[in-house]
């Protein structure tokens, strides 16, 4: 299928962050010192859990940023090549069947009848009101009693049992690794898997894993057949919308961050080492800020800019590109609402740092501030950065649920846990309920965040100094080594 | 101590000048008063006329900051700047759209918001400490391990879904409180109830987790070692050293929130139906009343300028090391 591709301008945000964590590996890997706190990460069970499932979250986003127009078809009139004005991704290829397959309106999971009566035509002419049958879900299933559990059942255990296999795959190949770098045969790396012996946690990574592959195979397995979380008002698959989301979730959870950083570091570290007139505006810039509630802010910033996209429709082609560029601002205005706490953290750790003997003794021999600030105050405050970033993601995806509420989120027309929530605070009016949006959005938004908030934790046992005194369990795990070699 | 407080209030007004340029600067500077009416008024009506008129009537037709057609102070005094923005100090906020005073408005929204804030502060406070010293105390054992599972969890949940699933099962399912809605007087207890509990419910997970940090960092000191060497009991250690201790940095984020009170929970707010500044400044962000919005965000960091006095204040209260000058 020949087609257009379209980079949109959180793309490009996603490729360059996708860049910097790929040169940060990198780096990593070469410094010992620097790979010491990440073995602590690998080694915590939690975290490790926590690690898989965001991979899994961030491998469905990253398919969602990748993003084309399909080709039309050609027709008499024209012939240049034309092309669909509707922006498609990857992930919209790999879900094709349930993007497309859409039914008349509200339709409960894995239903084979509308949720709603209505007046049905007979084939002998007269009409009955009844539920009427989906156009797709189950539609290949006959009318009798019975036939829908086996066809459920069927299709659930087919797709455990080939989720269970593709497990068995990654596991094998895991061990392979595993006794490749270790020079074991497969059987030892196997059983030092599961005894904890190894250096990477990969018993809870796999664990995780089994539990999502039987998961996926199911959802896979069913989907071929029936609407696996039901479908919305406009018939519209659940989880197509839900894994939809989770780009959003994604890219405000990360670019806020990306967009922010520079300010904070920049400013933050020239506060704390001038010192001065420069901490004295730096500090009532910040305090300025903070003292506006981030919502109202946020409300305003993006009113204004509402009007602004409202005044100027010939800079957006397609409704996905001005639906973007909604979402870029408001990255970038919650970065501008989020700097302040990180920058205050950056200033007092380099003001502590700057009194240290060794940046004293860099004066001294004449090193220039920049010299200084690259070498000696960057490296040791990087901590501090890193820790703040990954426990500030969960926040911000909670966050984009709340302004979407509000009516200051990302754009209505695209897809967000936020913009779910808010639909189906109506559908839970309705008699019967209409669940399974907000079910939907709930599993899928507790899943991220919790996986990030463990993740986060794990990172921050590892690399905050002062971790020992507070957090036990970091603490004991760490002081074991010691102890043995005592 | 008074010397250091008007130092103080003299410190705010830089600061809520700066505020009021921030917000000046996004309601006017970026678009235009004229992009604003033509927004409001919608694409049909657009004449030149209609936004001379919506301008004048709401008083955005006079030059932003500096008007040349006047003389004397009349060149600062004529103008947007000094009627919207100015003006704000002396608590003039102007007319809503729908014509009401928006001073009014929001004395009378107080009343509602605090009474449903409130409650949900003071008991939700209480719940945090209580649990957070109780989890330092079982430190390192399945008490505290569950206790900090059960915070993680809740914390990853997002506040929305336990004001839907708060709504749903005590007001619709077991029919115990009216679902939404608020009446003055002694009646209000049935619609403050729902609210303030899902209120705390909501921050159960990161405050409790968070002091329980605040405790265990304390628990950490050389003198809690010296208070145990002496034979002191662990409750006589949490409660007299630690607790006291601890104040310090649980005061930093709980006093600055006092203030915020006034304006409540602006999502719990809108989705109970209580007549409060949040559903307030809700109703005016999704009806695109810039007037309200811009006297909302000044209360706001009003009262978040408040909050950092208190705060300052409160420490001299719990610590006799610090002091004000």
């Amino acid at each position: 299928m020949p087609f257009q591709i379209v980079v949109l301008w959180t793309d490009w945000l996603v490729y360059l962050l996708a860049l910097v964590i790929a040169c940060a590996v990198v780096y990593v890997r070469g410094r010992e010192h620097l790979r010491a706190p990440w073995r602590r990460v690998v080694q915590s069970r939690s975290g490790m859990v926590g690690l898989t499932i965001l991979a899994l979250f961030v491998v469905t986003g990253f398919l969602d940023c990748l993003h084309f127009r399909p080709r039309l078809a050609a027709t008499e009139q024209s012939t240049t090549a034309r092309y669909s004005v509707e922006v498609l991704s990857v992930l919209d290829l790999a879900l094709e069947r349930i993007r497309t397959n859409r039914e008349k309106t509200y339709s409960a999971p894995l239903a084979t009848h509308l949720f709603s009566k209505e007046t049905i035509e007979r084939p002998d002419g007269t009409q009955v009101r009844d539920y009427p049958r989906l156009k797709y879900g189950g539609a290949s299933l006959p009318d009798e009693e019975g036939a829908w559990t086996v066809s459920v059942l069927h299709a659930g255990v087919g797709g455990a049992a080939c989720g269970t296999v593709i497990w068995l795959l990654l596991a094998a190949l895991i061990a392979a690794c595993i006794a490749q770098s270790g020079g074991t045969t497969l059987g030892r790396a196997w059983e030092q898997i599961w005894s904890g012996g190894s250096d990477v946690s990969w018993k809870a990574v796999l664990i995780t894993a089994l539990v999502f592959c039987v998961l996926g195979g199911i959802a896979v397995a069913l989907a071929a057949e029936y609407h696996v979380l039901g479908t919305d008002k406009v018939g519209q698959d659940v989880l197509y919308q839900t894994l939809k989301s989770v780009r959003t979730a994604l890219v405000i959870g990360t670019l806020t961050t990306l967009v922010m950083l520079p300010f904070a570091l920049a400013l933050g570290i020239a506060a704390g080492y001038f010192g001065g007139w420069v901490d004295d505006t730096i500090q009532y810039v910040y305090t300025t800020l903070n003292s506006i509630p981030g919502v109202l802010l946020i409300a305003a910033a993006v009113l204004m800019m509402q009007v602004y996209i409202d005044g100027h429709p010939e800079l957006f082609p397609t409704a996905a590109q001005r639906a973007d560029l909604r979402l870029l601002f408001l990255c970038i205005i919650l970065g501008v609402t989020s700097w302040t706490g990180l920058c205050r953290l950056l200033r007092g750790e380099t003001l502590k740092l700057k009194e240290l003997e060794y940046i004293q003794a860099a004066h001294a021999f004449g090193v220039r501030h920049h010299r200084i600030i690259s070498r000696h105050i960057l490296p040791n405050v990087m901590y501090l950065v890193l820790i703040s970033v990954v426990m500030e993601f969960s926040g911000l995806v909670l966050a984009e649920a709340v302004l979407s509420y509000v009516g200051v989120g990302v754009d209505p027309s695209m897809n967000s846990f936020g913009t779910m929530i808010n639909n189906a605070r109506l559908e839970m009016a309705r008699d019967p309920m209409v669940w399974w949006s907000l079910a939907a959005a709930f599993t899928f938004m507790v899943t991220l965040v919790l996986a990030a908030n463990l993740f986060a934790d794990a990172v921050r046992d590892a690399f905050d100094p002062r971790i020992g005194m507070i957090n036990p369990f970091a603490a004991k795990q760490r002081l074991k080594p010691i102890g043995k070699a005592a | 101590m008074i010397r250091y407080i008007i130092r103080r209030i003299l410190y705010a007004i830089p600061i809520l000048l700066g505020v009021n340029i921030i917000t000046f600067a996004l309601f006017f500077l970026v678009n235009t008063p004229d992009d604003m009416a033509r927004m409001q008024l919608g694409a049909k009506r657009v004449t030149p006329d209609a936004i001379e008129r919506w301008k004048q009537e709401r008083g955005y037709d006079k030059p932003l900051i500096y008007n040349d057609k006047e003389s004397g102070i009349g060149r600062i005094v004529q103008t947007v700047f000094f009627d919207k923005s100015l003006r704000m100090f002396a608590f003039e906020f102007g007319r809503a759209d729908d014509g009401r005073d928006i001073a009014r408005e929001i004395r009378m929204r107080m009343g509602p918001s605090l009474a449903v804030a409130v409650p949900a502060f003071f008991v939700g406070l209480l719940i945090y400490l209580t649990l957070g010293l109780g989890f330092a105390f079982f430190r390192a054992t399945y008490v505290d391990f569950w206790g900090v599972v059960a915070c993680v969890v809740a914390m990853s949940i997002s506040s929305m879904f336990y004001i839907i699933g708060g709504q749903y099962v005590i007001g619709k399912l077991w029919n115990l409180v009216p679902v939404s809605g608020f009446s003055g007087g002694f009646d209000a207890w049935r619609f403050v109830v729902l609210p303030a509990a899902i209120g705390v419910l909501g921050s159960f997970g990161a405050s409790t987790r968070l002091y329980r940090t605040f405790f265990l960092e304390e628990i950490g000191r050389d003198y809690v070692r010296t208070a145990r060497a002496k034979g002191l009991s662990e409750v006589a250690i949490l409660f007299r050293h630690v607790l006291k201790n601890a104040m310090i940095p649980i005061l930093t984020g709980v006093v600055v929130a006092i203030p915020f009170l006034f304006i409540g929970g602006l999502i719990t707010e809108s989705f109970f139906g209580i007549p409060g500044l949040g559903s307030y400044t809700i109703d005016a962000i999704n009806s695109q009343d810039f007037a309200v919005v811009r006297s909302m965000v000044f209360i706001g960091s009003l009262l978040y300028v408040a909050g950092l006095l208190l705060t300052d204040i409160s420490y001299t209260l719990v610590d006799p090391r610090v002091r004000l000058s």
